[in-house]
């Protein structure tokens, strides 16, 4: 897929002598090589610093005559008019627009861009800063999905297909006789995720634990974010979080285990090694 | 005897001309010059349609295996897998059932013995839909346990127990469809207990069984919330989810 690149050697010793950390030496050494073959190409590469990319600018400018020099002029009447505020009163903004345009308030065709601009995007609105989400983003430690997370998640991915796959093989999923409304089975359950709430009907009146309770976990579940303020999530600072919610994933995981594997014929308790596995996926 | 071509060449000429290139945007790791540079692996991000999933760099710890045991994405490739087995199991199944009409059924036993391949394919959907309840649980767990859901996640953690209760019920759905005596029977245990909602108990039942009691328009019914109703609505949660993660400023952590 990709030509193989070999790092400049000398940029790297360089690099690797002025104390520089062997991954930044090693990117360097090979940005350098790149553009060595890319100058080698006769490509033209672009400005390497904000000086020279300002150079390149004014010159570029000068090239195309007069049309740019609206911005230029229009950069210090900001500073003076608009003062700390910033907003500007129509009158003004007008006479900006028509000092820019530079023909009397006639507006051209190109709307102030010069015809032999290159440029295909104009500004149509400022968005004041509380219009933007405000993002706080940190420096951080960042690689590049490609290749790193998407090789993961594709490895991922063909492990678990490959798992299930060998599972579909050997075990057949389940097929029972046709249904009958008239002959209910002596073992009747409800699939391993609803097992929680069966086990609860055999205490308590069905519409506490088929409806009420369930539909009081999930409001908890998603009231959740909102009643935990603790603003760390480190573990050692949420110990009552983290036990809460391990309670309630065990109260659950037991009254699932308890209905799946020790209920039997009319739900009564069972032992499995007594009378027999009564449980079907 | 004329010279062969040497695979480079081959794969040159493949590479080189309109119709590749119109496939495979510039920045593509299929695209001929692409080569193992920062700039080429930015671009391979932003020109490939996972651009919509994830952004051009990643936090390094979320990389880690044991971070977040790629419960999420496998969660999704399990929703994918399913929707692609739950299609080929459509050309062989009517929702019909019925005394004397037992379609549903017949199918179910043809599906296992003259479809080819259709005992392995009912087989992975049936236990990647058991895979897929048991993911998004532990997904969910994960994500309880790192704090991720902490501003400003909240949202998408509440949008995350949506999609729990869609996934169930998906399942649920699917699990009425074979019409035999154990789908029969765990149906009704289910919606018995529906059938206790306060007030409006009878009309919830009513609803969802498409009658007094389980019967064949219960299935047409199930049959389709399971292959379209509940997959549209769950699509769509998805979407917000995954948009929610990148919006939230990607993974949670590191701890």
């Amino acid at each position: 897929m990709s030509e193989e690149i070999t790092p400049d050697q000398e940029v790297y010793d360089r690099l690797i002598a002025e104390g520089k950390s062997e991954r930044i030496a090693r990117a360097k050494a090979k940005a350098a090589a790149v553009r060595a073959s890319k100058i080698a190409d006769g490509a033209t590469l672009g400005p390497r610093s904000p000086e020279e990319a300002q150079k390149a600018l004014e010159s570029a400018r000068a090239a195309s005559g007069g049309g740019g020099v609206a911005t230029k002029t229009a950069a210090p009447a900001e500073g003076a008019d608009a003062g700390g505020g910033g907003r500007l009163t129509p009158e003004e903004r007008a006479a900006r627009v028509a000092a820019s345009l530079g023909n009397g308030g006639k507006q051209p065709a190109s709307m102030g861009v010069p015809t032999s601009s290159t440029h295909t995007h104009r500004l149509l609105a400022l968005v004041p800063p509380a219009g933007i989400q405000q993002v706080q983003s940190k420096q951080m430690d960042k690689v590049y999905t490609w290749p790193h997370l998407l090789l993961v998640e594709f490895v991922a991915l063909l492990a678990a297909g490959s798992l299930l796959l060998i599972a579909s093989f050997f075990l057949d999923a389940p097929l029972g006789s046709l249904a009958n409304p008239q002959e209910v089975p002596a073992i009747n359950k409800a699939p391993w995720y609803f097992m929680g709430l069966q086990e609860l009907l055999a205490y308590l009146h069905p519409m506490v634990a088929g409806v009420t309770l369930p539909g009081v976990f999930v409001v908890m579940l998603m009231a959740a974010p909102y009643v935990d303020k603790n603003p760390s999530a480190k573990p050692e600072n949420r110990k009552l979080a983290n036990m809460a919610f391990t309670f309630f994933l065990a109260f659950w995981g037991m009254l699932v285990v308890i209905g799946s594997f020790l209920r039997g014929a009319g739900y009564a308790w069972a032992w499995p090694w007594v009378q027999g596995l009564g449980f079907t996926l | 005897m004329p010279k062969l071509p040497t695979f480079d060449d081959v794969k040159g000429n493949v590479q080189d001309n309109v119709i590749w290139k119109s496939i495979f945007r510039p920045g593509s790791i299929y695209r001929k010059g692409y080569r193992d540079t920062s700039r080429d692996r930015a671009l391979a991000s932003m020109n490939n349609v996972l651009y919509h999933l994830h952004p051009v760099k990643v936090k390094r710890h979320g990389l880690k295996l044991t971070y977040t045991y790629c419960l999420g994405g496998l969660s999704f490739f399990m929703f994918i897998l399913l929707t692609v087995t739950g299609i080929f199991l459509m050309f062989f199944y009517t929702p019909a059932a019925g005394a004397g009409t037992e379609i549903a059924y017949l199918n179910m036993r043809e599906l296992s013995a003259s479809v080819t391949f259709g005992q392995l394919v009912r087989n992975l959907h049936r236990w990647g839909a058991h895979a897929m309840v048991f993911t998004v649980f532990l997904h969910m767990a994960r994500v309880f346990y790192h704090g991720a859901y902490k501003p400003p996640r909240e949202f998408n953690w509440v949008v995350g127990v949506i999609l729990l209760l869609l996934t169930l019920f998906l399942s649920f759905t699917g699990y009425l469809l074979p019409w035999d005596q154990l789908a029969l029977w765990a149906v009704t245990v289910g919606t018995n207990m529906a059938g206790f909602t306060p007030v409006f108990g009878d009309q919830v039942q009513f609803v969802l069984l498409g009658g007094v009691e389980i019967g064949p328009e219960t299935l047409l019914r199930w049959y389709v919330l399971h292959v379209l109703f509940i997959p549209f609505i769950t699509v769509i949660f998805l979407a917000v989810h995954f948009w929610r993660i990148r919006k939230d400023g990607g993974i949670s952590g590191p701890l």
